[in-house]
């Protein structure tokens, strides 16, 4: 399932004030690399669903969430539990790289 | 998958890996290729390349890999966007790990490429990501009116700072040497650009920033002096190292890593062949990795045609 869109002004109510830990991808349609992390994300949202909410977020349009969090490369993946950045991930990885981000929030 | 023993495993999906892969298909001989999770290479990472035949007007560069990958699975190759982590080649047929499982095979090709190398200096670690990058046409956006510096002075480096002026208001290449090892024809480009200035004989040292990049240590080689720089992003263009960490003590690697060839794309155990990047000091474009690729390849099949 493709990962919910985001914006600057849902930040708050859908990451912040969560009660579940989500994980944000900030990407953006020129990228290549997020274009390789896509399907991985859709597919981890599916298994992780009802533990943890993957959203996305589109840099462009969003500037002031991503300027807020220092992100200047993408993609980046930061996951966040109770309002808080608990460990981010830079560049396309693989699945394995956001495993291990993710099971840093599900502790 | 894990049941079959397949003719070739291919180890990689940059040009080399994919290359490799039409010609072992179209050669009959059934083909995995283990392409990492982060598949595709280096060109993933580009923009539009302009010295790839065949594109008179240029192609983007993850285009150019989806449709080397679509050509290959064309012809019959399975492609597994998985990370191989260990390989037995003292075994007959040869065995793969892959995230848990295993794959056997009675050749391989070892296509794995180089991947970025880092300055490797005080702070740059922590700022990747935070203003620090190996990927202008990924990151340039970034940078809108803003001041940034490139390090390198090849291909690469050349290709980072011209993306990098459709954005940045400023960007100077900062070269250990005196003069570019980049072709003649984007060292023009990037003399003709009024917004790139260069800083030569000189190296970071340092990097320094809190949440971001602020500064930068630099140090003229030859004069022994060094001066602090503030800046806003910086582009680490410095070259590659092979890919060849699983393999050391089963492949004759070089002292930098590369893997050592004994006769035309035939590596020191019988059935494993290489190809690309990750055994070439010299010339690492695509089209030569994917020249490489097709001669690993018809080696490849030769031994099959042997073996059987």
């Amino acid at each position: 399932m493709a990962l919910i869109k985001i914006t600057d002004s849902s930040f708050d109510q859908d990451v912040l004030k969560s009660t579940l830990p989500v994980l944000v991808d900030f990407y953006a349609d020129w990228c290549g690399p997020c274009k390789m992390a896509e399907p991985i994300l859709d597919e981890l949202s599916e298994i992780y669903k009802g533990k943890l909410n993957l959203v996305k977020i589109n840099v462009d349009e969003n500037q002031a969430t991503s300027g807020k969090y220092g992100v200047m490369s993408i993609p980046t993946t930061i996951l966040f539990k109770d309002g808080i950045e608990i460990g981010r991930q830079v560049g396309f990885g693989g699945k394995l790289a956001f495993e291990d981000l993710i099971k840093k929030g599900m502790g | 998958m894990q049941d079959t023993i397949w003719d070739t495993a291919i180890i990689g999906s940059g040009p080399a890996g994919l290359t490799a892969g039409v010609y072992t298909t179209r050669g009959a001989a059934s083909t995995i290729i283990l392409g990492g999770d982060v598949w595709g290479g280096q060109l993933m990472l580009t923009s539009t390349v302009d010295n790839f035949p065949g594109f008179p007007e240029g192609v983007m560069g993850p285009d150019l890999m989806e449709k080397m990958k679509k050509q290959t699975i064309r012809f019959g190759a399975q492609f597994v966007p998985q990370n191989v982590t260990k390989v037995d080649f003292f075994v007959r047929p040869f065995v793969l790990t892959v995230d848990g499982s295993q794959f056997t095979a009675h050749s391989v090709i070892i296509a794995t490429g180089a991947e970025t190398k880092w300055l490797g200096v005080p702070g740059e670690k922590e700022l990747i990501g935070r203003g620090i990058s190996s990927c202008a046409p990924c990151d340039a956006p970034f940078f809108k009116d803003k001041y940034v510096i490139v390090i390198g002075g090849g291909d690469s480096a050349m290709e980072e700072a011209l993306v990098l002026t459709k954005y940045a208001e400023k960007v100077t290449i900062i070269h250990r040497k005196s003069e570019f090892k980049a072709s003649k024809v984007m060292q023009e480009k990037v003399f003709a650009n009024s917004k790139i200035n260069v800083i030569w004989d000189s190296e970071v040292v340092e990097v320094k920033g809190k949440i971001k990049i602020e500064e930068i240590i630099i140090k003229n080689v030859k004069k022994e002096e060094t001066k602090t720089v503030k800046l806003d992003g910086m582009f680490v263009a410095i070259g590659h190292d092979p890919s060849s960490q699983i393999f050391k003590g089963l492949i004759d690697l070089d002292e930098k890593g590369y893997v050592v060839p004994k006769e035309g794309s035939k590596t020191n155990i019988e059935g494993v062949f290489v190809s690309g990047d990750v055994h070439d000091h010299t010339y690492k474009q695509a089209i030569t990795a994917a020249g490489y690729g097709c001669m690993a390849a018809m080696d490849c099949l030769n031994y099959l045609t042997e073996l059987k």
